[in-house]
């Protein structure tokens, strides 16, 4: 393989892991908070949509992004009311929040555009353009370093950055700062940050409302900036995979993100593969379409060792006894 | 003795009335509180004089932590006054009990495990959005603090790394962080070896130097004596007394607390050991992470004997009764039982242990003795509900259970007498006797029992530990073991003190001192001097 391959590889790597990484760090908020949060796929969704219904209506990407995030947040908060104020069973809120997106988008969509649930194609300026950094072309003729500064770093959607951007923020965030602290403490022990005189109820939503932000950007990206509209089911499980990168990374940043970069790389082969041959046989394009998939469930079963989550994760704070 | 008792009995309240020199630091009066149906705090008046160490002692579900967690902000009062250093307050929440100077060290500790002890000490102290100034200037304060009040710990540890003792330090260091002038401990040593607790002793007194005020909620008569200025007592939800420690005994206080006056030392012969009936050799258990925690033990009981395994929980205890009572594998050694080698490996290990004639009364009896949520008669059958007793084949006969179930009632006195109950809605105490019902019904040749009187009230402390002795004049082996240093000293016929998964020492329950035995249980083990 030349350099050129492996650099479209990796180049569709970082593009790929993008929505993964996002959705991943936005369970980290919430779970760390004790929250478990099997709904992330469900927020992507009717993010993706919300932001690409505003988009095509009214043709700016920004406004579809910001639609995307309230969206998210609206439904973050749903689930957060049923999860943290009704103490209901968080797994069951979740699925909820998910069956919910998966019909109400289609319906919608159906209801107001009549394309089968479809929005409608976007021009240019209602989606993101892919954004080309300084001297990305200058540096280009540079050997080895040239490429990759302009063909792997340059030239990417801005909520790629924004996504790559958010590991440092939220390691800061996490371990240098007094909302990060009792985050992490709430996930732990809620009965020691509740006799310190702190709100659960108010730091639990506080994390359900950054997760609401992110899975808005994650699902924005599937529909405004990779693709140009929303398509049913558009975001295919990856709420789903963030959460199995969130517990193989053990809820920590970093590994988080580079978890994410490990899905996205599978998920890169995988397209890179399709139509590869083996002894002679074409390999069912069904069969390479799985492999990210069926990795996922190796990885998980195979080599994570024991995951222990936030220890208070999935039960409502009750104070009386 | 017993005359000065009952003078001070018809006058309970005259010890602390007076306003004292320094004022009162707390205040409390006609406090009620109600959870449902349950009256836990019914009138209370409190007062508490600046610059002592006050006790609050009572029965388990006298209403202690209630009142105490009402005073923290925790709960909420339905009615009563609260004024704290005379001034009247509404105390809606943990934050204005910090304000008012009033911190706690719960029973079980309010700390977040996995991080640091400053973390835990800044958490909701926070002087910024940016937790490095409060960590620092945590760790100046921590350095004074373990000064002037000899609470040394490791500022960077981590709450999972450290010892229990230590973790109670952290929460008082907490407090002191807060500007805590008032500090309320609820059982603060139930978790501490006896040299742990005189080290917190030993911090309260100079706490009290310092001006402070302590409230030490515990349910031990000898520390209150040791260390306390005043004593109030509680029973079923009511204050009954307040006196002043120097003026009051343990029987008296313990007439207070259940109401009638209870024997405190165990009445029993002296030991008539028969033959040997269980023996373990060279035991060596794993729990569930692969770790080692018997190792290599061995020792035997005798036919009308009671064996008390003394240590701090946590040094092998528990995986030692779990694996002679076949619930854990052991990973080698070997248990017989009356003489012939019991084979205890396996899921059904426990089954196995039972048919030969041991019967298991386990620690936790909630999670293991019982299952909550059923009956007492079905409770009263479990783990023997194969037995031809209860009926044949696959079909159960309900009607010899409960009349078993009601029999158990009978012998055992256990309140309310009512077999179609679930056993959650028992108290503590009438659940162990339930067990222990079950598990003495079959005539057992030795009995491993863990944690008897854990979470019980005096007054049938008193029946279950009778029971286990009339067992024991019956001509049965006992193996008990006991997290309370008092009752394996009151109840044993002979110590064997383990420690980190060995048996350390052995001792006569008759010679053995308190020190001598907290020594061994701290793991110094006695040099012996080559004369």
């Amino acid at each position: 393989m030349d350099m050129g391959a492996i650099l479209s590889i990796l180049d569709a790597t970082l593009r790929l892991s993008t929505p993964l990484l996002l959705a991943c760090l936005a369970g980290l908020y919430s779970e760390r908070a004790g929250v478990f949060d099997i709904g992330l796929e469900g927020k992507m969704l009717a993010a993706a949509f919300g932001a690409a219904a505003v988009a095509a209506v009214t043709g700016s990407a920004w406004l579809g992004l910001l639609a995307g995030i309230g969206v998210s947040v609206a439904t973050a908060a749903l689930q957060g009311a049923a999860a943290i104020s009704l103490k209901g069973n968080q797994l069951i809120a979740g699925v909820a929040i998910n069956m919910l997106a998966a019909g109400l988008c289609t319906f919608l969509g159906q209801q107001w555009f009549r394309q089968g649930g479809r929005t409608p194609a976007l021009g240019p300026n209602g989606r993101f353009g892919t954004i080309d950094l300084p001297f990305a072309n200058e540096v280009a003729g540079v050997p080895i370093l040239g490429p990759i500064y302009s063909e792997l770093i340059s030239g990417h959607y801005i909520l790629v950055y924004v996504a790559f951007l958010m590991v440092p923020i939220t390691a800061y965030v996490l371990y240098r700062t007094r909302f990060g602290l009792r985050l992490r403490a709430v996930g732990e022990n809620p009965k020691a940050v509740d006799t310190a005189g702190i709100s659960v109820v108010a730091l639990r939503y506080q994390a359900v409302i950054v997760t609401g932000v992110l899975c808005g950007l994650a699902g924005a990206y599937f529909s405004i900036a990779q693709g140009s509209g929303f398509g049913n089911n558009m975001t295919a499980g990856k709420g789903f995979i963030a959460l199995a990168a969130l517990i193989f990374a053990k809820w920590k940043p970093v590994p988080a993100m580079f978890t994410c970069l490990l899905f996205g790389f599978l998920d890169a082969l995988q397209i890179r593969l399709q139509g590869a041959r083996l002894f002679d046989v074409e390999i069912p394009v069904q069969a390479i379409q799985a492999l990210p998939y069926v990795l996922t469930v190796i990885l998980l079963a195979g080599f994570i060792g024991k995951a222990v989550g936030p220890k208070a994760g999935g039960v409502a704070y009750t104070k009386e006894r | 003795m017993s005359g000065t008792s009952s003078d001070n009995m018809q006058r309970p309240e005259t010890a602390a009335a007076a306003t004292p020199a320094n004022g009162w630091a707390i205040e409390l009066e006609k406090i009620n509180k109600r959870f449902g149906a349950v009256h836990a705090n019914k009138d209370i008046d409190l007062k508490v004089a600046r610059g002592t160490i006050h006790g609050i002692v009572g029965e388990n579900g006298a209403g202690k932590s209630t009142l105490m967690s009402i005073l923290y902000g925790f709960y909420k009062a339905d009615s009563g006054t609260i004024r704290v250093n005379g001034t009247e307050a509404n105390i809606a929440d943990s934050r204005a009990a910090l304000a008012l100077g009033i911190g706690m060290v719960h029973q079980h500790f309010m700390l977040v495990d996995n991080f640091s002890v400053l973390e835990n000490v800044i958490l909701g102290a926070e002087d910024s959005g940016f937790i490095k100034p409060s960590l620092d200037r945590a760790r100046r304060e921590l350095d004074r603090l373990e000064t002037e009040y000899q609470l040394e710990v490791d500022p960077d540890a981590t709450i999972e790394d450290i010892s229990v003792g230590q973790q109670q330090r952290v929460e008082i260091l907490k407090a002191l962080y807060r500007g805590a002038e008032i500090l309320i401990l609820d059982e603060p040593t139930g978790v501490l070896t006896p040299k742990e607790a005189d080290d917190l002793f030993r911090v309260l007194r100079t706490l009290r130097e310092q001006g402070k005020t302590v409230i030490l909620i515990t349910h031990k008569l000898r520390e209150i004596m040791a260390i306390t200025d005043n004593v109030s007592v509680m029973r079923q939800g009511e204050m009954v007394a307040t006196v002043k420690t120097a003026e009051t005994s343990p029987e008296h206080l313990a007439e207070l607390m259940v109401g009638r006056s209870v024997l405190l030392h165990v009445q029993k012969d002296a030991a008539n050991p028969g033959k040997t009936l269980l023996e373990v050799k060279d035991l060596v258990v794993t729990d569930d992470m692969g770790i080692t925690r018997v190792k290599s033990v061995s020792f035997s009981i005798r036919a009308g004997e009671i064996v008390g395994i003394a240590g701090v929980s946590g040094n092998g205890q528990t995986e030692l009764l779990e694996s002679i009572t076949g619930m854990r594998d052991q990973r080698s050694g070997t248990v017989i039982l009356n003489g012939n080698p019991l084979s205890l490996k396996g899921d059904d290990g426990a089954a196995r242990a039972r048919a030969a004639g041991l019967a298991h009364v386990p620690e936790d009896r909630q999670r293991m003795g019982l299952i909550t949520t059923f009956s007492e008669w079905e409770n009263a059958i479990l783990g023997y509900s194969d037995s031809e007793d209860y009926g044949k084949g696959a079909m159960l006969d309900i009607a010899k259970a409960k009349a078993k179930a009601a029999e158990h009632i009978k012998t055992f006195d256990v309140r309310p007498a009512d077999i179609n109950l679930k056993t959650a809605l028992f108290s503590g105490g009438n659940q162990q006797k339930i067990v222990l019902a079950r598990e003495m019904d079959r005539d057992p040749d030795v009995l491993v029992v863990g944690q008897p009187t854990r979470g019980v009230d005096i007054g049938a402390i008193e029946f279950i530990h009778n029971q286990i002795i009339k067992l024991r004049d019956a001509g049965k082996a006992i193996l008990l073991v006991s997290v309370e240093l008092d009752e394996i000293r009151s109840l044993s016929d002979r110590i064997l003190v383990m420690f980190d998964g060995q048996i350390v020492g052995e001792a006569e329950a008759a010679t053995a001192t308190e020190g001598q035995l907290g020594l061994m249980m701290a793991g110094v083990v006695e040099e012996r001097q080559p004369s």
